[in-house]
């Protein structure tokens, strides 16, 4: 991290945003962890409690998702894999209806049908899936729609470096890059597949090298570092943008939760998980803005109570609201006109 | 003297138990999937092959469906007998190709002269609020498509012999596990799932449907985790004096329609109970069995309960106001004793 030198205010501004951002992010993982708990023990069952279903959460991995969304705008599309919190939040998402629907209620963004792994968004054009490799193809389709309307939008696909061996990948940078579409993968690496690592499940050791050979620009950023993400997607959006085509990005990020809240993680090796803590992106991006005095203890101290404020009010939201009736089950089928 | 060898397991040990003693018994049979290895499959059913048998016989593989189920198609026709685990059913459109255009028609399409036997494994069912992705049963889908035999376990003892039959047959086996009865610690599991398993080998027929529960006024037909619902429900007529016949039919494909036409020739009366979708699937297939071979017998039409043709909701509310229920499968056998 030693980007900025002497930046102006308005890039410090940026900073301090993008950092607020990651805090909104890692507050709202951390109590989604704890709320997830409630009413689950002493038999441990994913169906109980007042969060339901498989919970996977992305504290760890807010860099990638900070870096990049920082340089979109609303109408740029967001296809998000089964970790999809922190690309919400990121890209604007409502907060309250998103927990909402985390809580299967009424008020949820999809009154209670999608859940956790299934947020749709038609206002920040954000959606995503449960299913492994699934978010490529409608990413490539997104940007096929923007360049034909004439308009500079961009696509962005997210997945993880597990996905990047699912046959929707490659057909999709085939695709992309043939029809020059205005998409930019983003391959989150955070070394694991559930419990397979990424060195026995790809033969060679960046999913970036990969992209060479459809014929589209591919990177590999080390470190987890919320600048150099950024600077490497502003450099793909804006080819992108330009109409200069498609671009793969592969981040190497770490998760600090089990691939799932419940994971056992006996695939991990001692001390492993420790040697990420010790690198939480948070903690190293503070103290870079302090550092360069981008950033006061006391402005800090007011962040981390904004984001706390800002996560009980979207939890109370949920808490308050009501569950659906039983019979809104059986619509939205189809559509009704 | 039967006390002495009683030894309960849950059906994902029982599954685990029978895949490990193939695997000692025949060289030929290989493991791959997702997570099978050092995680011992997510639901459990290939935990502790890895330590027994190696990483040249357990494969944990990318998150690359088509490629590693289409390598069981080129596996099996060159002699290996390929046991491959995708977790969820749900996920199986990413494959569909190599399971329905070559996996279950190369035996016909090639003359009767290419075998395929080849167990694909999965998780089905709902009922933990994980939404329309994580949900499904899809049974019907599968037993659908000529070629593929469908195996549907509602026990652990059941679920050991049909896995031996399974990894034994010379032709492509799905088989179904449902969340609900493995006995995973994030699933309470129902108890009449968990029965006696005997440690030796044994098997049991496909298409042998089982009578869990014999009775004289209503016949409920069912598979899966709908069984022990089932059971639970004909116990709740019992105290109000309606004796019911509960039928598991174990396998989809092949059929048990003997066993089936047996039934309501002697009750007059049916229940068709499915945790997978209502149209086009397995109710309306019984109901045909039925309307064929029984229709002068019943003195009452045929009732089905299955899911309402809606992708499984997310939330508690909606999730269980779709999935047959103790209660719902009650009020059905209710309405047709009447
Ligand atoms: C088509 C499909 N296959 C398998 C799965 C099961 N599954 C869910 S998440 C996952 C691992 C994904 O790993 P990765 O893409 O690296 O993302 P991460 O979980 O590390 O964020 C698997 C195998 C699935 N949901 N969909």
């Amino acid at each position: 991290m030693d980007q900025m030198e002497n930046p102006d205010k308005t890039q410090v501004a940026k900073y301090v945003e993008m950092y607020r951002t990651m805090c909104l992010i890692r507050r709202y993982e951390d109590r989604i962890a704890e709320i997830y708990t409630e009413g689950k023990t002493p038999l441990f069952s994913i169906a109980a409690g007042t969060i339901p279903g498989e919970m996977h959460l992305a504290a760890g991995q807010e860099p990638v998702a900070v870096g990049v969304i920082r340089h979109l705008r609303r109408e740029d599309a967001v296809t998000a894999p089964h970790r999809p919190h922190h690309f919400a939040i990121a890209k604007g998402v409502d907060l309250k209806r998103m927990t909402a629907e985390i809580f299967g209620r009424q008020t949820g963004l999809s009154h209670g049908k999608g859940g956790h792994m299934h947020l749709f968004d038609p206002l920040t054009h954000f959606s995503c899936s449960g299913i492994v490799g699934a978010g490529f193809p409608p990413a490539v389709g997104a940007a096929l729609a923007f360049k034909r309307q004439g308009r500079d939008n961009v696509a962005i696909a997210f997945a993880g470096e597990g996905a990047a061996n699912q046959g929707t990948f490659h057909e999709s940078l085939n695709l992309a890059a043939l029809w020059k579409a205005p998409v930019i993968f983003v391959i989150e690496d955070n070394h694991y597949a559930i419990s397979v690592p990424k060195e026995q499940s790809t033969a060679i050791a960046h999913n970036s090298e990969r992209a060479q050979a459809y014929g589209l620009p591919g990177v590999y950023i080390a470190g987890n570092d919320v600048l150099a993400i950024s600077e490497a997607a502003e450099e793909a959006i804006s080819r992108a943008r330009q109409g200069k085509g498609p671009t793969l990005l592969e981040v190497e990020t770490t998760r600090l939760y089990g691939h799932f809240q419940g994971d056992p993680e006996v695939y991990l090796h001692a001390g492993e998980k420790d040697a990420w803590r010790q690198l939480d992106p948070i903690k190293r991006f503070r103290e870079y803005l302090f550092e360069h005095q981008f950033l006061t203890e006391d402005e800090d101290q007011q962040i981390q109570n904004a984001v706390i404020t800002q996560v009980e009010e979207a939890i109370d939201f949920a808490r308050q609201s009501p569950e659906p009736a039983p019979e809104e089950a059986l619509f939205d089928v189809f559509v009704e006109s | 003297m039967v006390t002495a060898s009683m030894r309960k397991l849950t059906m994902a040990r029982a599954i685990s138990e029978a895949i490990s003693q193939e695997m000692e018994r025949d060289p030929r049979v290989l493991v791959w999937g997702e997570d099978v290895g050092v995680y011992g499959g997510i639901f459990g059913a290939t935990q502790g092959l890895l330590a027994r048998f190696g990483p040249e016989r357990v494969m944990d593989t990318p998150i690359s469906e088509s490629a590693f189920i289409g390598a069981a198609i080129g596996a099996s026709a060159e002699g290996m007998r390929p046991i491959v685990e995708l977790m969820f059913v749900d996920f199986f459109g990413v494959v569909m190709d190599q399971i329905y255009n070559h996996l279950a028609k190369n035996h016909y399409m090639s003359g009767g002269s290419f075998r395929h036997p080849v167990v694909l494994m999965t998780a089905i069912g709902g009922g933990y609020n994980d939404g329309a992705q994580h949900s499904q049963s899809l049974y019907g889908l599968f037993a659908h498509l000529p070629g593929l035999k469908i195996v549907v376990p509602s026990n652990a003892y059941d679920a050991k012999g049909l896995m031996i039959s399974a990894i034994r047959d010379d032709n492509p086996v799905m088989y179904f596990f449902h969340k609900g009865l493995l006995g995973l610690g994030w699933m309470p599991s129902d108890d009449l799932a968990e029965v006696h398993v005997p440690e030796e080998s044994y098997t049991i027929p496909f298409g042998q449907a089982h009578f869990v529960q014999e009775g004289s006024d209503i016949t409920v037909i069912t598979i899966g985790a709908m069984v022990p619902k089932a059971l639970r429900a004909a116990q709740q007529l019992q105290n109000e004096g309606i004796s019911v016949e509960v039928l598991d039919l174990r396998t989809l494909v092949p059929l048990d329609r003997d066993r089936i036409i047996q039934s309501v020739r002697k009750t007059h009366r049916a229940l068709i109970v499915d945790e997978d979708y209502r149209s086009f699937g397995m109710s309306g297939e019984i109901a045909a069995v039925i309307a064929e071979e029984a229709l002068d017998y019943l003195d009452a039409p045929i009732r089905r309960l299955a899911l309402p043709d809606v992708p499984i909701p997310y939330s508690r509310v909606l999730e269980q106001a779709v999935i047959p229920s103790v209660e719902k499968i009650a009020d059905e056998m209710r309405q047709l004793a009447k």
